[in-house]
């Protein structure tokens, strides 16, 4: 029992990280009013972060497979969502609450689906041969990668793409004198949304118990009698779809995109799966949201130095602990 | 052990070296000679490239880190002290020297966990720097990168054999100038550059590095340490690859994240060694020669090719000269699939069969 | 007709042929103990049964059917149970998760379930308490212990009293005769008394082949075969 309440403890000593960071952020700042600016701007950030990582994550806990393509995900749901806004531009102009909503929600839903259909091509075509062979892996995912970001430019041009938002999103709320974007907040309920249905069917249903005792020895799973490489085209397939609503979401976040966002991000979206540690949501949580409030906070501070600072992040936790913060046990 | 395949990827190398020794004659226009040079510089950056990815097996992102490095310090250098040999060696030692430091750190850190640890980490450390880079304009010149003067030797003014006239001496046709001059530090350099490692994969450390790829955990029960084997080699590979980097800065005369540092450039390296064939040497050569020569000329076709096929579809847009990665990057699948061992690996395979 | 036959199985590991040539046939009923040396190919043997590496050439072949070919999912399905070296347990789910992973529909079977608890009553304790708290004779228990709560044909078990205390052993042997009144055992084993104990069948491999195969009451009796096979002195 004594072991279980202390690894309690330590679990929960690094989940109180986020908080430690806010704080000193908070001293440093100093104005309370830029503080929870800042705050909410990163902890928005940190759930889209969350949603482009946690399917790069689960994939490479079950099957050993990381797929350097992953970001090509993010970047076709952007603009796949981008393009169905602005095919039904009536609706997003509308003077109507729902027809805007309508017009959201079909692009979101449009960049779910694409990322489902890509991602059982994706798992089929690119990934199946090459498992087990890392190598082969990294080399095929980037080849992907960049033939994925040229079909983008192809479609869509290299100029940057503009994304339309829907009235009720734009704005701020203003309580006194903090001011608090409602995009930012929308997206990090839906990003809390998407993460507490993503926990509940991983630790409440069957098919999450298969995923977790997969993560943890695939061959035993196998040997009790279940298809894990079945199981895995669902986890990426699911992995693919959120990453590209996070790129949905990040698209109307930023409101102009280019071809190029996926990659960018994709330093970002690496940095937060290995400071949570590869194969668990709980730790790509972490890390997304340690991420991306060090992001805001530094780029108030010290704007040029707020990737770097990820970075170093990074370094001293993997000097601290070399597998991540919360790993999946392998 | 030679065999017809061997034989005629060795024969190739040498052609090509042969043909790089008397380029400025054969060929004689500047952007040929432009050409050439890169072809040189690739050929070393993509060789030492090999040495991780073929001899070792670990991927790396931040070779072209590395020779940002070296093309930084020489850059930097030249700006403020002024054209002279003593701004490229200290450049090319400051080079090295920050070179190391990462590499050693990197290597450090991450080598003793997975592979793709070290790809994600050696991938975000490069951004950062690239990053950096392109904001710390004081000293980096920022986006515009920075412009500045090669040693007196290698002004085009300079004359490195005067006739009775006084005039530049004409061999062949071709002016005997500093530019010249500057195209011969480039090739030799590079050749000296690739014997030294040709030599050390066939040293007993090369042995080792083969023997760790082939089996790490029987190579690690035999006693070797690995770590350091791949840390070693790594720096070896980050010296090379910042070298390499200075000599190309002092050849163009002008350093910027878009010639030393951009993604772009690494996925270039790691399309001509797959392309070549990983862990020969020979396919370095093979593929940074044929990849310089498709970028420089296979645009020009395939821009032909775009305007063929006007009124068809998407085509167009996809036979566009800037559209050329995206048959490039269905290549580079379709090799990695059906001939990972690329274009000399593949070939010396072939022959040993036959 | 015995209920697993195992013809001419080779089976390379990487680059390292690790068996050479492995048959035997496990008739139905009892325990059929595999003995060795360190290193002789048992514990491949097993994953070559269970599909977890493939042999090639050589067959498997359970109740007159080829599974040499299925995947190691499918070969499970046939009602082949694999419980390995290591124990294979999910240290990260609970005691009672990693029981209702084993099961087909993800219901427990109140009867099988009691019984188990009947026999591991460490394994009812600790129900909800994730499996690596638990001791090493604990895991041992819930990893045989999965491989009974569904009816099964033949477990197949990977040293299980490698590192166990004598008491824990003797309780083991007490389960797996319970579990051999139903279930045919293919047992892996380097303690030779608890082998012996429980073994009617017995083939020793040795440099990945079949050294000698009969009953392990005749084995028993021949000191000087032990002593060439199995360097017992040691």
């Amino acid at each position: 029992m004594t072991a279980l309440t202390t690894t309690l403890g330590r679990a929960g000593g690094v989940n109180l990280l986020p908080l430690a960071v806010a704080l000193i952020a908070f001293v440093l700042i100093g104005a309370p009013s830029s503080w929870v600016t800042l705050t909410v701007a990163g902890l928005a950030m940190g759930m889209m972060l969350f949603l482009m990582a946690s399917g790069l994550s689960l994939v490479f806990g079950l099957m050993d497979v990381l797929n350097f393509g992953h970001s090509a995900f993010v970047s076709f749901g952007a603009f796949v969502s981008a393009s169905v806004l602005a095919g039904l531009g009536g609706w997003l102009a509308a003077d109507s609450w729902a027809l805007n909503a309508l017009a959201l929600a079909a692009s979101y839903l449009a960049a779910i689906l694409f990322g489902l259909i890509a991602g059982w091509f994706f798992e089929t075509v690119i990934i199946r041969p090459v498992y087990r062979d890392h190598l082969r892996q990294i080399l095929i995912t980037i080849g992907a990668m960049i033939v994925a970001e040229q079909t983008i430019l192809a479609f869509w041009g290299g100029t940057p793409y503009s994304v339309g938002r829907p009235a009720f999103l734009e704005g701020s709320w203003i309580i006194g004198d903090v001011s608090i974007e409602i995009y930012r907040a929308f997206a990090f309920a839906l990003g809390v949304a998407v993460f507490v249905m993503l926990y509940l069917v991983l630790n409440r249903t069957r098919i999450g118990l298969l995923i977790r005792a997969g993560v943890e020895d695939r061959e035993m799973v196998e040997a009790l009698g279940f298809r894990v490489d079945r199981l895995f085209i669902g986890v990426f397939m699911l992995g693919s779809a959120l990453a590209a609503l996070g790129g949905a979401m990040w698209a109307g976040y930023e409101t102009l995109i280019t071809p190029h966002m996926g990659a960018d991000l994709m330093i970002v979206v690496f940095i937060v799966v290995i400071i949570g540690g590869l194969g668990s949501i709980e730790g790509t949580l972490l890390g997304a949201l340690l991420v991306g409030l060090m992001s805001n906070y530094v780029g108030f501070l010290a704007p040029k130095l707020a990737l770097a600072s990820n970075m170093i992040l990074m370094v001293a936790i993997l000097l601290w602990r070399p597998n991540g913060l919360r790993p999946a046990v392998k | 052990m030679q065999n017809t395949g061997t034989l005629i990827v060795k024969t190739s190398v040498i052609l090509i070296f042969a043909l790089l020794l008397f380029a400025p004659f054969l060929f004689q226009d500047v952007r040929s000679l432009e050409v050439a040079a890169r072809i040189c510089i690739f050929i070393v950056l993509v060789a030492s490239f090999d040495l991780l990815i073929g001899y070792t097996g670990i991927v790396s992102f931040a070779h072209t880190m590395f020779f940002g490095f070296g093309a930084y310090g020489a850059a930097i250098l030249l700006k403020t002290m002024g054209p002279g040999w003593t701004p490229v060696i200290l450049g090319a030692l400051a080079g090295v020297g920050v070179s190391l430091v990462f590499a050693i750190a990197i290597g450090l850190l991450s080598l003793r966990v997975k592979a793709i640890f070290f790809a994600m980490i050696t991938l975000a450390a490069a951004s950062v720097v690239l990053v950096l880079a392109s904001q710390l304009s004081q000293i980096t010149g920022g986006e515009d990168g920075i412009i500045y003067k090669a040693p007196d030797l290698f002004k085009p003014a300079t004359k490195l054999l005067t006739d009775a006239d006084g005039k530049v001496v004409r061999l062949w046709g071709v002016r005997l100038n500093g530019k010249l001059a500057a195209y011969y530090f480039v090739f030799f350099c590079a050749l000296a550059l690739f014997l030294v490692m040709l030599r050390f994969v066939g040293s007993p450390f090369g042995t080792v590095l083969k023997a760790i790829r082939e089996n790490e955990a029987r190579a690690e029960a035999i006693g070797y340490r690995v770590v350091a084997y791949r840390t070693a080699v790594f720096c070896l590979s980050a010296t090379i690859a910042s070298l390499a980097g200075t000599v190309y800065a002092v050849w163009l005369k002008y350093t910027g994240p878009d010639t030393a540092l951009s993604f772009a450039i690494m996925i270039d390296i790691l399309l001509m060694v797959v392309i070549g064939g990983m862990g020969t040497m020979w396919g370095a050569v093979i593929g940074a020669v044929l990849m310089i020569l498709a970028q420089y000329y296979l645009r020009d076709l395939m821009g032909a090719a775009s305007e063929a096929m006007t009124g068809i579809p998407l085509l167009p847009e996809l036979l566009a000269p800037d559209r050329w990665l995206f048959w490039l990057g269905i290549i580079f699948i379709l090799l990695v699939y059906f001939f990972p061992k690329g274009i000399a690996g593949t070939a010396m395979a072939w022959g040993e069969k036959a | 007709m015995s209920l697993l036959s195992v013809r001419n199985m080779k089976t390379d590991i990487g680059q390292y042929a690790v068996l050479h040539d492995v048959s035997f046939e496990v008739p139905e009923g009892g325990v059929f103990v595999l003995l060795g040396r360190n290193g002789a190919g048992k514990t491949t043997t097993l994953r070559s049964i269970i599909g977890l590496w493939k042999p090639s050439p050589g067959s498997v072949t359970f109740r007159g059917e080829d599974i040499t070919a299925l995947h190691t999912a499918d070969i499970a399905r046939k009602g082949i149970a694999y419980v390995p070296e290591n124990m294979g347990i999910f240290g990260t789910l609970t005691v009672d998760e990693n029981l209702i992973l084993a099961t087909r529909n993800g219901r427990f079977d109140a009867a099988r379930l009691a019984r188990i608890h009947d026999l591991f009553p460490a394994l009812a304790q600790f129900r909800d308490k994730q499996a690596w708290s638990l001791s090493g004779g604990q895991k041992q228990m819930l990893s045989i212990a999965r491989a009974m709560i569904e009816p099964r044909e033949l477990i197949l078990i990977d040293e299980p009293t490698k590192g166990l205390a004598p008491s824990i052993v003797d309780a083991m042997a007490d389960a797996f005769r319970e579990i051999a009144q139903t279930t045919t055992i293919l047992l892996v084993e380097q303690n030779f008394a608890f082998a012996r104990a429980l073994g009617r069948d017995m083939a020793v491999i040795d440099d990945g082949r079949v050294a000698h195969a009969g009953s392990m009451d005749d084995f028993a009796a021949d000191t000087a075969l032990q002593d060439r096979l199995l360097s017992l002195s040691v």
